[in-house]
Parts: structure tokens; sequence; C-alpha cells
């Protein structure tokens, strides 16, 4: 139902390292396929060999580009997909009740059944986290993959989320943003994660890490001395060298 | 009217079966665990347990689940009945294929068995193909290395006995600074990007060397946007600054490397350059304690760096004191070289003296003892934790195996290579080069060829020239032109056969490579080559073509007959020792793939053909005695074939199921693959995981498991010398002489020591005309052409751009959606531009092998990758642009004839949108029939 | 954002339809019988016909009856309410003024406020989304409610009302044009702040997630030219506000001038509510490199 819970036990999220993901989109289809095959209805795609293909996916990875005043251009890339708000404005727009957050865990989740597709949960999210699947004309977005989460016919390591399990560079993360001793909290502690539009006062439980500063590498006082040369002249240089293998 | 949350299955029933193989959207060979749901594939997940991925999976290796079910899946044999090129064929049976293959080749054989050409591609049982190759007897074999990544290949083999490609890595445990030279994506593909995970975990330093800033260079801590071709002199100029500081691992030099090889410094002797060697042929070092000459092993002894040597009247100096020379030359001071490499001066050093920072003052230690080869124990290992790895960023330029060379030897100077922290060989390497084989290119009618195609030259004499100095290869490797292309140059097959230089071939039989398409340097004309006919008999000039792929690719129009392959989920491979396995730092490993599910349609997996066809074409090795085929299918291959006695194809599982590398084959062995996860591991002891190649613990282990029938150890080639007696030839001494327009290219390219020179094509043109690089890159979530037909894929990347730098964005007043004109010496194309400022100023670039032939891969005809994907392919000439002298020079590198993609030159002009992406070329007629119009794809609905 | 015909369709109509409603309830005119019979069936062809429309864009139309169950959160719930409940008070009151002659008076005021409750609700389906600063505004209640009001005037051939309604809906259309082009800025949406990374220099989109089209982008990163922009901003305000007034104000100006008034607004409507959606920037377009952020 469309009322948010007052509080929820958990906040159950991931949080995101935009200073190591490579952009490589494994969590994307990692996702795709594995809500294909399971929670709700498939994730179609419509003229899927043709000339204008376009599907359902609930997590997608864009790449930004950022000019600092000084220094050389930077890319980040930055996947994208539901960050479970707390203050979670696509629910409480539902006229259906199909959209929900669980009070266990904070998870915000479409009831298919429920859902009339009338798109307007999606238009209330400022995150572009929720599609509407053309076959289906049901809302789709992530489930936290809850069906693994959860999922006692998986073994205890892979209960977590498909796009996480899968992340080869291991810049997502999955827990419990609600305990302040958990992984993810702490990790966000020490790393300075941060909220997406803030000003929107969606209260996002996910979080994202900030790349780290770039580019420091300058000759300076510090590195001068590790290039001290050892002699100037050729001679000189060889007796150095003699010198020097004397000593092992 | 508040509604309760709906109950959910929070524990749905995953699958109905997990079995475990190894994925093969890329070559990176990753484990899967494939969930199967009514026996159809449900879901693709990594194999937690897998050596290589550790779970995790990329983008196409969990999209496998629409490559199994693409449209463009071959369906039966195939006879081509319209004209080459129109994609036109006709379903034929496997007995009707087998025997035209078998009534097109055994003539060949019996005469001729040059006329077959057998190349193939992207393929992972170069072991069988080979063989099989080696016992038709023809010359004419290779892989796709010559034109992928050779230059890496042979300069690390050459240089240290093992290379980047594939057979090491860094030491992502304990690196604390990680130099990545020209990488976008590598074969490595998912351990790069655990390792990167791993030490952005640590907080260790990474740093980008790369034109263009994306993937991994865009989570790099720094990045260095070299001009493209230049990454020699920039490591050079490090090389200059660390010799300079004494910035270098002196007792490492000593002990592991030729530095203290003495070599003949005497202009005027016919062997200058050549080592000093005892009369077993040992080179030479001065014992610093003795100052007498002893043979490198010598046990005890303690190589001199500085000393020269006099001996008959020749002054012998020790290699160091050669490249100490050559390399503290102000030629290679970073004020020097910064302009052209497009990196300011303070920076190379910054860099330089960052190297010397951790290599030295944040040195490692592993309390382990170990013995060495010359018996002298050390207390602990050392490390220096400076790792490097490079990729086709260096090695696709005709300056590439220089400058991987100067690539090496910097590790080297720094102590890093084998050493912890640094860069570590993945079993069956390091091996030396001399242990590799020579090439073997002298047909004879009706008999295998005397030994395998491809290895290394030691010098002119084992180059693959017949008495009149002719090559014997179609591709003309192991010739003058590029004595050390030991992978084969496969970019030159084509032009040559359509040649008919040196000779004229009959049967081109290629297998998993897109030769019509983007594995060519200038389609176009690799079309008309293929199309071309005779004008006198109106045959096809090169006459036939056979051909083996699982897709409807662009290649398939232009083959004559087609051998429909399996998917990888349909079939058994195998990952072995032998070929190229999935061995880690710390443990030899091998793998299968086995058919988990069945085809369904009439297509045989292409190493049972190709064991079929040797059979029946009675190759020695494929029948047995009485001439029955000798192995029923690959499967059987794998299991019982013995390459040398007790030694297979799979490591694991032999004998009676106990003994790992050496072992009578085991007919259970498949079987305990399957139940093992699809792989087998076997550790390298804690005392021989470093200092391999000089390891006493390892060389024992590696004899043990099968990898060398006696120890090998070596020393590291800081000089090369092979080289020079290459250069020695060049310069009038020997029997064997090169012809006499390369003799200047031979002296000036062939340097015993790394060095840089300009890139060919930038050497031979004018630079102001064409003022800017363009390269390309691989998305990580494509796969080459092949990714195309993936429906989830190509949503990722379904056209490419050109990426301009901001200068050029802004002089020419482009805006998003513009298109441009670009200009080669060897062609002209009109893309899609968009605009990227984390760029190198002169470059451009492009994403691989997107742009797509209207009518291939059972897309339709409109699809956005034939109207607005394009290759830069168009612009690039398999040979440099005339120079006048009346030979056109290979447009490859002179040592191992790696093709230079990356040495293109291009301009750019502004222009009105085309209709399409130029140059369009007609559609052609697809052999299998068009995908649906939506997908949905659940097994279970 | 998409100007989806369905979407369109429904809020033009039945804005004008339940602001025939309104002014029907008042009383103003004051019909029964055969004429009361015209009045309310075209208000309810336009009110219902443009609640249908709005369901042609449902993915699961059959499961409607779903939306009334979140009334308590959900503007389109409320809506539902609301219309069934002006819908079925107006048909009272209608099938009293058809069938029996009488206006149930106290009925068709509480009519009255439930068909404006209704276009008030609808209003705040796009007022309340911050998603959509350009709507996320007062002046977007006040502009679907003056408009319907307007509408409905014209409709109900109140000219002095029609006339007055007009001028001020139109004021208030120029105001909603021009506080929602800056709201954007306003708000504080940029880039930057939708991925965070803003601090070390300027941000720009480089490449898309996907090559193809989305639902995201088919939906919500809509782009409408400027001078386009511009040039139906004119039609909408001389069609939708100023050609009406002129025309009803015509000195004897009869039922075809008053056909032409009606005709001329609805247009200027249609103008106006595809603008109401074509320019509608969703902050997510910001993701993909819309809204200015292009360096
Ligand atoms: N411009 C430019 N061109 C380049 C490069 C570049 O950097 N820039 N890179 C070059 C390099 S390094 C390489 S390695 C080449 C790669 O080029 P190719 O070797 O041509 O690689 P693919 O395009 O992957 O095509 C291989 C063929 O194998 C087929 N195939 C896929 N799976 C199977 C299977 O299971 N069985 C069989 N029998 N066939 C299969 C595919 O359908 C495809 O037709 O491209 C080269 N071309
Ligand atoms: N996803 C995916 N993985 C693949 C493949 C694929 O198609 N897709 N192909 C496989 C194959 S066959 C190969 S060979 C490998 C290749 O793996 P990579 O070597 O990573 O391949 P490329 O994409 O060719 O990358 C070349 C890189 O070098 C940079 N570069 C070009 N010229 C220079 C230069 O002069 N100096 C420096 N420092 N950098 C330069 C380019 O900008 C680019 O980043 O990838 C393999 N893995
Ligand atoms: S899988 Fe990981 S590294 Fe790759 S795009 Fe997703 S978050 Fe980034
Ligand atoms: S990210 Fe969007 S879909 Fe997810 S909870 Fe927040 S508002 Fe809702
Ligand atoms: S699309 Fe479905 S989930 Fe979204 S608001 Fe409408 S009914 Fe609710
Ligand atoms: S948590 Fe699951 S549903 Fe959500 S983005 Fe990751 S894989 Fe997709
Ligand atoms: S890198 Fe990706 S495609 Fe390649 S083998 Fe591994 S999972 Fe498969
Ligand atoms: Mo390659």
């Amino acid at each position: 139902m469309t009322q948010l819970p007052a509080h929820t036990d958990r906040k159950l999220g991931l949080v995101i390292d935009l200073d190591t993901c490579v952009g490589c989109h494994a969590c994307v289809i990692a996702c795709k396929g594995w809500n294909t095959e399971n929670y709700g209805t498939p994730l179609s795609d419509q003229d899927p060999y043709g000339a204008e293909p376009s599907g359902t996916f609930l997590n997608r990875v864009h790449s930004f580009e950022i000019t600092p005043e000084t220094g050389a251009a930077q890319l980040v890339h930055f996947p994208r997909s539901c960050l479970h708000c707390e203050d979670a404005p696509c629910v409480t727009v539902c006229p259906t009740g199909a959209s929900y957050k669980r009070v266990e865990d904070g998870i915000v989740l479409v009831n298919e059944a429920d859902c009339i597709g009338c798109g307007l949960c999606a238009w209330a999210c400022p995150y572009g986290a929720r599609e509407m699947d053309a076959a289906a004309g049901v809302m789709k977005k992530c489930t936290l993959c809850i069906d693994r989460i959860y999922n006692e016919n998986l073994p205890q390591e892979d209960r977590e989320p498909a796009c996480v399990r899968t992340c080869p560079a291991g810049a997502r993360h999955f827990g419990d943003l609600a305990d302040p001793d958990s992984d993810v909290s702490l990790l966000v502690a020490a790393r300075g994660g941060f909220d997406l539009m803030p000003e929107q006062g969606t209260k996002p439980v996910n979080k994202y890490l900030p790349p780290r500063p770039k580019d420091r590498l300058e000759e300076t006082d510090i590195l001068a001395p590790f290039l001290e040369p050892v002699a100037e002249t050729p001679q000189g240089f060889l007796g150095w060298l003699d010198r020097a293998l004397d000593r092992f | 009217m508040a509604q309760r949350h709906p109950t959910l299955d929070l524990s749905p029933k995953v699958s109905d079966e997990i079995r475990k193989t190894t994925c093969y959207m890329c070559a990176c060979r990753c484990g899967i665990d494939v969930h199967l749901k009514d026996g159809r594939v449900a879901y693709i997940e990594g194999n937690r347990d897998h050596p290589v991925n550790k779970g995790v999976l990329c983008a196409k290796g969990s999209a496998g689940i629409m490559q199994v079910n693409a449209p463009s899946r071959l369906r039966a044999p195939l006879r081509r009945t319209g004209p080459r090129g129109s994609g036109q064929f006709e379903e034929i049976t496997w007995e009707e294929a087998l025997q035209t293959a078998v009534d097109w080749m055994a003539p060949l054989r019996a005469e001729a068995p040059e006329k077959l050409a057998f190349f193939t591609g992207r393929d992972q049982s170069q072991s069988l193909t080979s063989y099989w190759a080696q016992a038709f007897g023809t010359p004419n074999y290779a892989a796709h290395g010559g034109f992928c990544s050779v230059n890496m290949a042979v300069a690390g083999i050459t240089t240290m006995g093992g290379a980047f490609w594939e057979f090491g890595q860094p030491d992502w445990e304990r690196t604390k600074l990680l130099l990545l030279f020209g990488v976008a994506e590598d074969h490595d593909s998912n351990p790069i990007k655990i390792g990167l995970g791993k030490l952005k975990g640590r907080g260790a330093r990474v740093i980008g060397i790369n034109p263009v800033r994306s993937g991994y260079n865009a989570v790099a801590d720094d990045w260095f946007g070299i001009t493209p071709g230049t990454d020699g002199l920039l490591i050079l100029s490090l090389v200059h600054c660390l010799l300079k500081a004494g910035r270098i691992d002196l007792p490492y030099l000593a002990q592991f490397t030729n530095a203290p090889v003495l070599v003949n410094g005497d202009p005027d002797s016919p062997d200058h350059g050549l080592f000093l060697r005892d009369a077993a042929g040992k080179p030479l070092v001065l014992d610093r304690k003795t100052h007498q000459p002893v043979p490198f092993d010598a046990p005890g002894v303690t190589p001199d760096l500085a000393h020269t040597y006099r001996r008959a009247g020749i002054t012998h100096r020790p290699v160091f004191r050669h490249l100490a020379d050559r390399y503290l030359s102000p030629d290679y001071a970073p004020e020097q070289v910064a302009a052209k490499c497009g990196i300011p001066a303070p920076r190379i050093r910054a860099l330089a003296a960052e190297l010397a920072r951790v290599a030295f003052d944040e040195a490692i230690e592993i309390a382990q003892p170990w013995t060495d080869f010359r018996g002298r124990t050390h207390d602990k290992m050392t490390g220096r934790p400076v790792a490097m790895h490079a990729m086709r960023g260096i090695s696709a330029h005709s300056n590439g195996f220089q400058t991987a060379r100067a690539l090496h030897f910097l590790q080297i100077l720094l102590g890093t290579v084998e050493t912890p922290g640094g860069f570590r060989f993945k079993p069956p390497y390091p091996k030396p080069m001399e242990a590799h084989p020579k090439p073997h290119a002298k047909p004879t009618p009706d008999q295998p060829l005397a030994g395998p195609h491809l290895g290394f030259p030691q010098g002119p004499e084992d180059l693959a020239l017949d008495a009149n100095g002719t090559p014997q290869r179609i591709d003309k490797a192991f010739t003058w032109e590029n004595p050390l292309s030991a992978h084969g140059l496969m970019h030159m097959v084509i032009a040559n056969a359509h040649a008919g230089d040196p000779y004229r071939i009959d049967t081109l039989f290629l297998y998993m490579a897109n030769m019509a398409w983007n594995s060519s340097m200038s389609t176009g004309r690799v079309i008309e080559m293929l199309t071309d006919t005779d004008p006198d008999t109106g045959d096809y000039v090169i006459p036939r073509i056979i051909y083996s792929d699982a897709y409807s690719s662009e290649m398939v129009a232009y083959a004559d007959l087609i051998l429909p392959d399996t998917t990888y989920l349909e079939r058994h491979d195998c990952i072995s020792l032998l070929d190229r396995p999935i061995s880690e730092a710390e443990a030899a490993a091998d793998a299968i793939r086995w058919p988990v599910i069945q085809p369904d349609r009439d297509v045989r997996g292409f190493q049972s053909v190709l064991i079929d066809l040797g059979a029946r074409l009675n190759l020695p090795g494929f029948v047995t005695e009485d001439g029955q085929p000798k192995y029923a299918d690959y499967a059987d291959y794998i299991t019982t074939h013995q390459r040398r006695p007790g030694i297979g194809p799979l490591m694991g599982f032999r004998g009676e199921g106990q003994s790992t590398g050496r072992g009578d084959p085991n007919p259970d062995q498949l079987d305990r693959y399957i139940a093992a996860g699809g792989f087998h591991t076997h550790p390298i002891p804690e005392e021989a995981q470093f200092y391999k190649p000089w390891n006493r613990a390892y060389q024992d282990w590696a004899v043990a498991l099968g990898l060398y029938d006696s120890p090998q150890p070596y020393l590291f080639n800081l000089w090369l010398e092979p080289l020079r007696r290459f250069q020695r030839a060049a310069e009038g001494h020997g029997p064997h002489q090169p012809p006499d327009h390369l003799r200047d290219r031979i002296r000036a390219t062939m340097d015993p020591l790394p060095l840089w020179y300009e890139p060919f094509e930038d050497a031979a043109i004018d630079t102001e005309a064409y003022p800017l690089h363009a390269l390309t890159q691989r998305p990580m979530a494509m796969y080459h052409s092949w990714g195309t037909q993936n429906a989830w894929l190509r949503q990722v990347h379904g056209e490419n751009p050109l990426y301009l730098p901001t200068d050029l964005w802004q002089e020419q007043g482009f805006t998003e959606g513009d298109w441009a004109r670009v200009t080669s010496p060897h062609g002209t194309i009109t893309v899609p531009v968009a605009h990227m400022a984390a760029l190198n100023p002169s470059t451009v670039w492009t994403w691989n092998a997107i742009g797509k032939r209207k009518g291939a891969w059972a897309l339709d005809p409109k699809a956005s990758e034939a109207t607005r994907g394009f290759l830069l392919n168009h612009l690039i000439h398999e040979l440099l642009p005339p120079k006048g002298d009346g030979h056109r020079w290979a447009n490859s590198d002179p040592v191992t004839g790696q093709a230079a993609w990356f040495d293109l030159r291009v301009r750019i002009e502004k222009t009105a949108p085309p209709k399409e992406a130029q140059p369009g070329f007609p559609a052609i007629t697809s052999p299998v029939p068009k995908g649906p119009d939506a997908l949905a794809w659940k097994t279970t609905p | 954002m998409h100007p989806a015909p369905s979407v369109i369709a429904f809020t033009t109509l039945s804005g004008l339809g339940f602001g025939l409603l309104v002014f029907l309830g008042l009383g103003e005119p004051a019909v029964t019988g055969w004429t009361a019979f015209w009045f309310f069936l075209i208000s309810y062809a336009l009110a219902v016909g443009g609640l249908l429309a709005s369901t042609f864009h449902l993915g699961h139309p059959e499961r409607a009856l779903k939306a009334f169950s979140q009334w308590r959160t959900s503007w389109l719930s409320r809506e539902a309410w609301a219309a069934v409940a002006a819908l079925v008070v107006m048909g009272l009151y209608a099938a009293a003024a058809v069938f029996l002659g009488t206006r149930i008076a106290a009925l068709g005021l509480i009519g009255a406020a439930l068909s404006l409750a209704t276009v008030f609700t609808t209003s705040m389906i796009y007022a309340q989304l911050k998603t959509v600063p350009r709507w996320n505004q007062v002046l977007t209640p006040l502009h679907f409610v003056s408009a319907s009001l307007a509408g409905g005037a014209l409709l109900a051939g109140q000219i002095t009302p029609a006339a007055v309604l007009l001028l001020l809906a139109g004021m208030i259309q120029l105001g909603h044009w021009r506080v929602g082009d800056a709201r954007f800025a306003e708000a504080g949406h940029t880039l930057a702040g939708a991925t965070g990374l803003g601090r070390p220099g300027r941000i720009r989109a480089f490449e898309p997630p996907h090559t193809g089209p989305n639902y995201l982008l088919r939906e919500m990163a809509f782009v409408v030219g400027r001078k386009h922009a511009l040039r139906l901003r004119l039609v909408a305000a001389v069609l939708g506000y100023a050609l009406p007034i002129v025309l009803i104000l015509t000195p004897g100006a009869g039922h075809a001038l008053g056909g032409l008034a009606v005709l001329c607004h609805l247009a200027g409507m249609l103008a106006s509510r595809w603008l109401f959606f074509a320019e509608a920037e969703h902050v997510v377009g910001l993701y993909y490199g819309r809204h200015g952020t292009r360096g």
C-alpha cells in the first residue's frame, strides 16, 4: 500500500563506489538475466534484432565527463538503479497500492498483480529507476533481488543481489544501512558516501562513494630526492656502479 | 482501504540443475554456473570456485543465454549457390559437406600440401588445429596472434620467458603501484577488474598510460594521456631517469639477467655484439671474486656488471655497460621526449621518482627461503611492489615489439619480474625462448610437416625460406621482413593468396575469424580479393574457401562450404596447458567445456569435425595402424591423445585418476572434470611461487607436472642476442643474407637493446596532411563482431561515434549529432562524431567492431550497427603507402610482423549527415531466418 | 515529458466537461428538460470521454478499479474518487433536472464542488511532482481550475463570467509559463547534484548507458524546440483565451460565434496542454545530458 511505513526495521540497499566502477555493464546484464527469469514478468525486449532495439532494464550504467578548473578531464562511470528511498515518492503516488515499501527491510517493490501500468510512479521517481515493461504493461524496478537475498535455495554466500555478486571490480556493496556497524555503513562513513539529488527529499537508502582525487602525481619536493643523480659523468657512474656492487 | 503487503515467495527454486562449464563469450575463459530449468538455460552466473573469475562475470558472460538462443546461429552445413559474397546457400548434409572437403583437400595433400592454408581465429584449440595442420603437411597454418598481440608475446617470451599476454599477471595481492600501458579490456577481462578492485580496496596507486581516459584508465589515480606510438620513448626516458639516479636493482640484474654477460665490443669483429661463450655454448660472465669469465650458471659465481674483459685482442663488455652507455644519454632525458610523447617533462620525472620510491623505499619481504639454480639459498623473497601491464596499445604499432621490450626492460631494471608485488608468470610459463621450437615450413607431398609451424628463430638460418630465399609460407612469416613472426601473419594471408605471392594456393580453410569484416585491415579490399576472378578462367582467384563459424557472420557469405559449429554450451572444448590454459600465478590450472545442452540444429563441434576430416584424409595421428579413425570425437581425443608419453591435453585426473600432469589417459577424465566444476588446479608450492625462472623448487615442480622434461633455468635477456644475429647479417656477415632493400631497416630495428623509432606510417606520409591518430578500443560489453547478435548487448552498444578531442571539436565547430568525413592515406569514411575532453589532443577513437554489414548476424538490414555503426578498418591497409622504391612495405612490425592497427593517421572534416555511415555495402542474403520481433525470455512463465 | 495524446485529450476534455458541470451545478444556466439533457450530455461526453481516454495509456486498463484504493496518499486515486463522486452526484442532479424538471440546488452545489475538486485533483497529479519542476508550482492547480472554469463558462454560455474567467485563466496561463520557465533552475537541479560529481569541475553526460532508445527517454526526455514552443504558446494564448474573449464580446454574437469561440478555446487548450507536457523537464533527463547541461 502506498502509505510509507513510519519506520523500517532495516534499510537494505546498495553502496556504489564511483572510484572503482570501470563501466563494464556486468551489473546491468546480470540484473537483466536474473530478473527476467525471476521476480514477476520477464524484462522484455522490443525489436531485439531490428533497427531500434529497446528493452526493460532495472540498472543502467552512464558515463560522465568532468573537466576540472585545472588538470586533465576525467570520466566517471555511474550505475543507476532504484535507491530504495525512505521517502519514496514513487510509492505515495501509486493509485493502486501496487507500489509499496516493505516494513521489514525497506525494499521498495511493485506488486505486479495490482499494477495498472499508469506510469505515475516512474514520473515521480527522480532517478529514472522505474521502467514500464512494454510487453507486460506493468512497472518494473529493482527488487534488490529480494528473491535472492532471502532465498534458502541459494548458499548463504550467494544471498546477495545479482549485480553485486557479479561486479568484477567489486564496486557494488550490499547491506543494511540502518545498522551503523554494518560493512556498508562503515564504508559510507569512511569514504564520504553521499545521496543523489538530496534536494528531492527522497532520502535514498543507496549511497554513492565519490571518486578519489585524481592526477596527484606531480614532481614535488617529496619525490625529487628519489631521482638524485648518483653521478653526472659516465666515469662517475661507473665508479658508483663499482662501489654499489661491492656492497652486495 | 489499506492493503496488506502481498505474500512473496522469497525462496523460489533457482533451477533444477547447475552445470559448471567455461564461458566463451570471449577468450578470458571464466568459469560459469549454467542454471537449467526443464533442460533449458535459465540463468548464467560466475563459478565462485573458479580460479579465473572467482564468481564474477562480465556483461558478455551473463548475456550468454542470448547468445545460445540467437537467431544468427547457423543451422546446418551450407554449400554456396550464388556468387561469393551474395550469401546464397543451400543446406546440405554433413556427409556431403565432409565429402566435399575431403575431395578438395586430399589431392592437395598428395601433390602440394602447401596449397591448403589453414588459419584459425579466436579459438582456444590451437594445440589440436596445429597438430592437424602439421599432420596434413601444410606450412600454412597459424592462429590470429599475428594481427592481435604477437609483439607483446614475442617481446615477453624473448626478453623474460613469458608475456603479459595471457601468461602472466601483476601480483594483485601485493603490488602498491600499477602501471597500465595501452589496456582497454584485455583477454584477462575479469581478472584485471578483480585486481583493480583489490588495489582500490587497499588504496594502491594505479596509473593509466593511454591516449584515451576511459574504462580502466578512468578509474586510474593518474592518467598519462600519451600520444600514440610514443610509449617506447616515455619508457626509455624513465629508464634514463632511474639509471641516472642509480635506482635499479643491481643484485637482481647481476644474478638473474644477462646484464653481466660479456658482449663482444669490437666493431671490426665478425662476432661484434654476440656473447662470449664457452665451448659448450654457455654465455660467460665475469666473476667479481675471481675476475675470471665463467658460465653464467656456474655454482657460486658473483656476476660482475662493471668490468670489461679482454681476450684475443677483443674487449668484451658486460651488457650492463652497453645499456648504461645508451640510456644515460641525454637523448632520453624527459625534456627531450616530452613534446613527442605529449607528456610534460615534470610529469615524466614524477613518474620515474614514484617508481623509484615504491620499488625501493616500499620494498616488501616474504620470509620464505628458496634456492636458486646456482645452488645458492636465499633466506627471503624481496619484492619491489611495482607491477606493470600492457596490451595492444603498445603492441599494435610498427614499433610495438621494441616498445614492449622496453617495458620489460624497465620492469627488469627495477627487479619487479617474478618478485613479490611485481609481475608473475602463470604456468606453463616461464619458459626460455630456446625451449620453444623453431619454425618448420618445408612441405613434402603426402607427408606431415617435420615439426611445429610456429616457433622462435634464433638466427637467419632458422627462417622459413627455401633454397632460393623464397618464403615457404603464404603469409611470409619468418622471413627477412619479419623474422620473429612467431604467430604467423593472418592479416597477410588473403592478400598474398590473392596476389599469388609467394605462390598460389587452392583452398583457404578458416575457422572462427571474421576475415571479410572486422579482422581485416582494409575490409573493402579484402572483400574484393575474396570475390575476384581470374579473367581467363572465370574462376575465383582464391579457388576454394572452407569456413567454420557458429553464426551468420559477414565471413560466411564469402565461403564456398560452411561447417557450422555449435555454441559454446553445446560442445567439448579443452583449455589446455598445451595451449592457453587458465593458470594463475599460484597454480597451474586447466579446464574444459562440455555440452551442458544439446544442439537443436544440425551442427557439430568443429574440433570433432576436424578430427573426422583428419581420419577421412588418413592423416598420421588421426588414424590407427589399420586406417581406422583414431578418435571417436573431440571428447575422445581430449582424454586419450598423448602429446608425449603420459602428457595429454588435460593435466588432471590422469592414470587411475590420482595423477596430475603426467600419467596414462583416464577414460573417466572428463567426468572427473565435470564433477570438479569443469576445471582442475594444481598449486605451486610456497617456496616455488616467485623467482620461477631461477627457482629450483619451481623448476622441479614444473618438470614433475610435465611442463618440461628437465629444469630450464635461464637469464632474462636485456640484450637480445638473436636480434643481433639478424642485424649482423644485415651488416653483411654470414651466409644468410637479407635482400638489399631490407638491410637498413633490419639494421635499424633489430637492435639487441630496446629502442624507439617513429611508427612507419608516420615516417611514410605527410603527417601534416593527416594530423590525427585514429584508434579503436574494445568495449567491455561486446566481443568483436560476435557480441552484436546478442539482443541484450546490442542495446548497450548498437552504434559507435568517433570521439574527437576538444580542440578539434571547437575548431571545426562540431555540435552534438554532427557527422564527419575521415580520411586516411588509404580511404575515407563518413561517420557520426562525439566530443571527448579526456583524450589526447591529437587522437580520435571509436569502439571496435560495432559496425556491421547489412544482412549479417540475422539483424534487420536497417539495424543501427549497419546504418550508423562503422569500422575504422576501411581506413587501414596491410601495406604502407608506396614509397616510390618499387616495394610495398608491410604495415607491420619489422620484427614480429604484428599488424600495426594503431599507426593509423587521419584527417577530419565536418560534413552534412549522409543517409548512412559510409562506405555502405549492399546487404548480403541471410542464410538464417530473421529473429523474433519481441523477446520475453523466461523458461518458466 | 512525452506529450501523449491520451493524457492531452484527457486533461483538456475532462477539464472542459467538469467545468461545464460546475456551472450546471451552480444553475448557470438553470436548465431543465431537454435543454438540460443536451447540456448534461455534452458535459458527460467530455468528462467521461476524457476519463476514458486517460485509460488508453494504462498498461492494464482492466484493473482500473484498483486505482480507487489509495486515496489517502495518491492524487490519482483521489481523482478517481472525486470524478466518480462528481459524476454520480451530478448524475442525480441531472436526472432530476431532465426527467423531473426540478433542480435540486443543494445537490447541484455539491456536484459543482465535486467537479471542481476533480479538476483540482487532476492538477495535483502533476503539481505534486517534484521531479517535474515546471509542474511543481502553485499556478499548476490554478491553471487547471481556471482553464476548466473558463471553458465551462464558455460552454455554459455565461458570457460575462466566461470573459472574466478567460482573461483570468489567460493571465494564469502566462504566469504558469513564466514561472515554469524558471522553475528547473530555481529548484536547483543540476547534473552535478544528480550525480554528486559536481565538485571537481564542469560535468557533462559522456556516453549514455544504452545507444538504443528506452522507456525513460521516450516518456521523460521529450525535447521540444524553442521556436516551436514559442509559436505554440502564441497559438495557445490567442486561440485559447484571447480570441474566444473577442468572439463572445463581439456585439451581437450569437450561437455561431459562441460555438466558434468554444472550438477556438478547445484548440488553444489542446496546444496549451501539448506544451504543458512537451515543455515539462523531468529531472531524470539530467542523467541523459538534457536540460542545458551539455558543455
Ligand atoms: N580496426 C581494428 N580492427 C581490429 C582490431 C583493432 O583493434 N582495430 N583488433 C584485431 C584483433 S586483436 C583481433 S583478435 C581481431 C578479431 O577479429 P576476429 O578474429 O574476426 O573476431 P570476431 O569478430 O570475434 O570473429 C570471430 C568469428 O568467430 C565466430 N565464432 C564465434 N563463436 C564461435 C564458435 O563457437 N565457433 C566458431 N566456429 N565460430 C565462432 C564469430 O561468429 C565470428 O565470425 O580483430 C582485429 N581487428
Ligand atoms: N570485451 C572485450 N574483451 C576483449 C575483446 C573484445 O572484443 N571485447 N577482444 C580480445 C582481444 S582479441 C584482444 S587482442 C584484447 C585486446 O585488449 P586491449 O589491448 O585492452 O585492447 P584494445 O581495445 O585494442 O586496447 C588498446 C588500448 O590501447 C590504447 N592505445 C592505442 N595506442 C596506444 C599507444 O600508442 N600507447 C598507449 N599507451 N596506449 C595506446 C587504446 O586507447 C586502448 O585503450 O582484448 C580481448 N578482450
Ligand atoms: S559491474 Fe561493477 S564495475 Fe561494472 S559497471 Fe557495474 S558497478 Fe561498474
Ligand atoms: S529510487 Fe525512485 S523508484 Fe526507487 S524508491 Fe526512490 S523514488 Fe522510488
Ligand atoms: S504504474 Fe503501477 S506501480 Fe506505478 S503508479 Fe501506476 S499502478 Fe502504481
Ligand atoms: S539489486 Fe537486483 S534488481 Fe536491483 S539492480 Fe541489482 S541485480 Fe538488479
Ligand atoms: S570475461 Fe566475460 S565473456 Fe569473457 S570468459 Fe569471462 S565472463 Fe565470459
Ligand atoms: Mo586480439
